[in-house]
């Protein structure tokens, strides 16, 4: 009998140079989850932060790169988002970080609220060291029933 | 493993029916795109004198900081030329979505599809700044 393994779709890094390449991030990134078995709301959080964070990227940053890895670590399955620039880099990340805080004229979300849609959220910047911001989320399953709320119908769909 | 290209962004059409502009958003959307259509549709509220704009997001799989700016710019700058516009159709994933990225889109009437927009539109009524009642019919 032939063992079936699971196809886990390659790590890939895609170019973020233009508003084309913003979008060509954020359908691979939902291509990808789909693949990983994100349900549809946590494919529509990763791909509204990369949207967030590719944008930053593009305008803050003058462009790089968006590194889209696959994580599996024990059964649980993940994915990890990188968003790598050369560029100013961010001086004050907390600041850079508050809800409303903008240095672009922009509503000064997407840092802020990419983080709430994710489950982990690194920054690595400084002045003049570029900035690279990683966000990783995993597959979360049906939450499990609370114990009291009644028996589990194991043929209920 | 290739992704699609996604081709050159092509302008979104605006429909009019009656004094209503029509206007249904693509999946994807590129940045450039998305601020021609606010410069289209302002242009088409001017010439026509429309008294109300839809726009159906119902095939919008996600909407960004930068989408809902534009949706919102384009909301007040149709209030300035004295037209409604009603967001329609928003999905229900992309709805928990925006509200856990802090985008409140306050201004913005929606309407569940474009059928309860356009009667919504029709309706002569006083200003109504929040969402629409959805509780319609209930006694
Ligand atoms: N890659 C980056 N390089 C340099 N500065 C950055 C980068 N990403 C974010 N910043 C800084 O952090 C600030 C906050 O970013 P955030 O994405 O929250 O808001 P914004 O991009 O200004 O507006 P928007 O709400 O449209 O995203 C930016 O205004 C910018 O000063
Ligand atoms: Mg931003």
């Amino acid at each position: 009998m032939m063992e079936v393994l699971p196809r886990r779709p390659a790590p890939i890094a895609l170019p973020i140079g233009s508003d084309a390449d913003l979008a060509r991030v954020r359908q691979h990134v939902r291509l990808v989850a789909t693949e990983l078995g994100f349900g549809l709301v946590q494919q529509t959080k990763l791909v509204t932060a990369a949207s967030e964070l590719a944008r930053n990227t593009l305008v803050h940053g003058g462009g790089g790169q968006a590194e889209i890895t696959p994580l599996e670590e024990g059964h649980r399955t993940g994915l990890r988002l990188s968003f790598v620039d050369q560029g100013p880099g961010i001086r004050d990340v907390a600041l850079a970080m508050t809800d409303g805080y903008s240095t672009g004229g922009g509503l000064g979300l997407g840092l802020s609220g990419a983080e709430r849609l994710v489950h982990e959220f690194a920054i690595e910047t400084g002045p003049g060291r570029g900035t690279t911001v990683t966000a990783v989320a995993w597959v979360t399953g049906v939450p499990a029933p609370r114990s009291g709320a009644g028996p589990r119908r194991p043929g209920a769909r | 493993m290739t992704v699609p290209s996604p081709g050159p962004p092509s302008p979104v059409p605006v429909l009019a029916l009656g004094d209503i502009l029509l206007v249904t958003l693509p999946g994807e959307l590129h940045d450039a795109t998305a601020e021609q259509l606010q410069q289209d549709i302002t242009e088409r509220i001017a010439r026509s004198g429309a008294t109300g704009v839809v726009i159906d997001i119902s095939g919008v799989d996600i909407v960004d900081s930068y989408l809902g700016r534009v949706l919102a710019e384009i909301a007040r700058t149709a209030a300035l030329l004295a037209a409604r516009t009603v967001l329609a159709g928003m999905r229900p994933a992309v709805a928990i979505t925006l509200v856990e990225l802090g985008l409140t889109l306050t201004g913005l009437t929606t309407a569940l599809d474009v059928d309860r927009a356009m009667r919504l539109l029709s309706d002569p009524v006083v200003e109504r700044p929040e969402a629409v009642d959805r509780t319609e019919g209930s006694p």
